[in-house]
């Protein structure tokens, strides 16, 4: 049993690896490219003959997977959903001092433009906050804000306004 | 770029008056690329009692087909604006091109308070000489009578002058037809890749050069006061920074990139300094000044709230700038030494982007109220507000320099467009691009003689 939660240990940060380069060539194109496919970084745990195994670090897996943290309408405040996944991250970062994470700030596209390139930086900032409080040094993180510039969703819809309301962790390495 | 610039012409007898045009057109400069969009300006809201007048095709001096319809450019011109109404050529009953065929009675008939008329003759190869005369047909008498020599790249900037002085005389208000603007533009090609464009344009969307071009945003374009370089923010490279380019050369400079914000570059009127909004490591946003010539960097604002959107009052002493240090964005002003700032708008939960009339007098703003965002107007000495707009994302409000005018950017059809609206509120025109989505319009400055 230690053996296999050791693979899945291993196979979770090497997902998470993969997913960091495979980050760093589709950051130019749309935001949807920077969240891996699930395909690639499945652990294994239910493949293993039917055995409902669901381990810490699978959860962690799962929860790294996850690189976009929503926000709400003007606020730059991490809403507790997202508590887990950003300690994931964080205790990730923590453990590998080599990995780098962008934190990219967004915003909907009400409002004047370079009033929304502060509230993108500041959700950033709210976000390399929690990271550190995890452990994560300040040389692993940097952040650009690109306010209403780059949406995920296009539109003027409540629902493509609260998926542009966001913060994208982009690994590089 | 060939030399060609416009002389223009010592006066010459019109009838009644004399007049001496001394100033210089616009040099012709290099681009980079011509850019696909260009504009289209469609009267929305016209002005209650446009002034009508008749531009007659100009008469064409020379051998073969006229080189270029001045007549047509100049109708162009003062129909964009709202303020006229031009007779159609096809409903004139004559087309004199000399005083002496003028008959004010017949054009009286037609409704016509002003009269235009003129020619143009090609004094050598690739030398021009425009002559026109604006009649008050309502008096019977001539207002206006000028010579214009330009070579033929200059035709249609020749063209712009005219209309500048027929404005001018009839509104008394300079006209703005020789200035430029700058603009954003995005495309979104096929595959979802992004193409960003910086774009300079004359005034009424010819001309139409790219600036810059990349994957990455581009946003925030700022005039220098002598209208010969851009500032702007680039994203190239996953991060902010703040370009000056040279639009003649097409040579930039990065002058700042620092870490976190490079934002919200204002030139200061002597174009010395460039207000500018920085975040440093720390990301708390503050308003910036940095000299151009030493590189030395000054902090004018301290507060840990979004501090941003810095614009120079028009005497260079005050920094008017967007701070929601009381909760919401609101407009603040401080002294270019700095010192404590002192709050200027207070009507609305949201009052952003500052932009200054050149008369000081008049702040526009981005003005949000219900989840709606207008243009409004800020009186500098009290902090009331006029909601100027009717659209529901207006943004980027930006005086033309006459401050007659403001253009701004908003949303028509799913699709970023300009609209421009007269300070007033009562004159309203939407400027809508061939292609892609355009937005943060700039009004550049008067050309410099």
């Amino acid at each position: 049993m230690k053996n296999v939660l050791w693979i899945m240990l291993v196979a979770a940060v090497f997902s998470v690896t993969a997913c960091g380069k495979s980050n760093t060539k589709g950051a130019t194109s749309s935001a949807a490219s920077t969240v891996p496919s699930s395909s690639s970084s499945t652990t294994g745990s239910d493949s293993g003959g039917g055995i409902a195994v669901s381990s810490i670090d699978a959860a962690q897996a799962e929860l790294m997977r996850q690189l976009v943290v929503y926000f709400d309408y003007d606020q730059a405040e991490v809403k507790p959903e997202f508590n887990a996944m950003l300690a994931a991250h964080g205790q990730y970062l923590a453990k590998n001092a080599t990995a780098t994470v962008r934190l990219e700030g967004n915003t909907d596209e009400r409002g004047s433009r370079e009033y929304n390139i502060g509230l993108g930086e500041r959700r950033a900032q709210s976000v390399r906050r929690l990271l550190m409080l995890q452990g994560a040094q300040a040389s692993q993180l940097t952040t650009v804000s690109y306010g209403e510039e780059r949406p995920a969703s296009t539109g003027s819809t409540e629902e493509a306004w609260r998926l542009n309301r966001r913060v994208e962790l982009v690994y590089s390495r | 770029m060939p030399g060609v610039a416009a002389s223009v012409g010592k006066a010459v007898a019109l009838r009644r008056r004399w007049f001496l045009a001394s100033t210089l057109l616009a040099a012709a400069v290099a681009w980079l690329a011509p850019a696909n969009a260009q504009l289209n300006i469609l009267i929305t809201k016209p002005a209650a009692r446009p002034v009508p007048i008749a531009v007659v095709p100009f008469g064409w001096q020379s051998s073969g087909p006229a080189a270029f319809d001045l007549a047509a450019v100049v109708t162009a011109d003062l129909r964009s604006t709202g303020r006229f109404a031009p007779l159609p050529a096809a409903d004139m009953v004559t087309r004199p091109t000399e005083p002496a065929q003028v008959n004010f009675q017949s054009w009286r008939l037609l409704k016509t308070d002003y009269l235009v008329i003129g020619k143009l003759t090609e004094d050598s190869p690739d030398r021009f000489t425009a002559v026109f005369e604006l009649f008050d047909v309502v008096r019977g008498e001539q207002s206006l009578g000028f010579r214009l020599q330009a070579g033929r790249g200059d035709l249609r900037a020749t063209a712009h002058k005219i209309s500048d002085m027929i404005f001018e005389k009839i509104t008394g208000i300079p006209g703005v037809f020789s200035t430029q603007i700058a603009y954003v533009s995005e495309e979104r090609r096929a595959n979802n890749a992004r193409r960003f464009r910086l774009i300079v344009s004359d005034a009424d969307g010819e001309n139409a050069r790219v600036i810059a071009d990349s994957p990455q945003p581009l946003m925030s374009p700022a005039w220098s006061p002598d209208a010969r370089r851009l500032a702007y923010v680039s994203f190239e490279g996953q991060q902010a920074a703040i370009y000056v380019q040279t639009l003649r050369t097409g040579t930039r400079e990065r002058v700042s990139s620092r870490p976190g914000v490079n934002s919200a570059p204002s030139f200061s009127p002597d174009g010395r300094l460039l207000a500018l909004t920085l975040s440093h490591d720390n990301g708390n946003l503050d308003v910036y000044t940095l000299d151009l010539a030493t590189q030395q960097l000054k902090q004018l604002t301290t507060d840990d709230a979004i501090d941003t959107e810095p614009s120079w009052s028009p005497d260079g002493r005050t920094v008017y700038f967007t701070s929601d240090r009381a909760g919401g964005p609101q407009v603040y002003r401080v002294g270019v030494n700095g010192g404590r700032p002192e709050r200027v708008s207070y009507d609305g939960v949201y009052n952003a982007r500052p932009r200054l009339s050149p008369d000081g007098k008049t702040i526009a703003v981005v003005y949000g109220q219900n989840n709606t965002y207008k243009i409004g107007a800020v009186d500098a000495a009290n902090g009331m507000l006029r909601v100027l707009t009717t659209g529901r994302l207006d943004e980027s409000p930006s005086f033309a320099p006459n401050g007659a005018q403001i253009i701004y950017a908003t949303r028509e059809n799913g699709r970023g467009v300009l609209a421009s609206v007269s300070t007033d509120g009562l004159i309203q025109t939407q400027i809508a691009s061939v292609a892609g989505d355009v937005r943060e319009p700039v009004w550049g400055p008067f050309p410099r003689p």
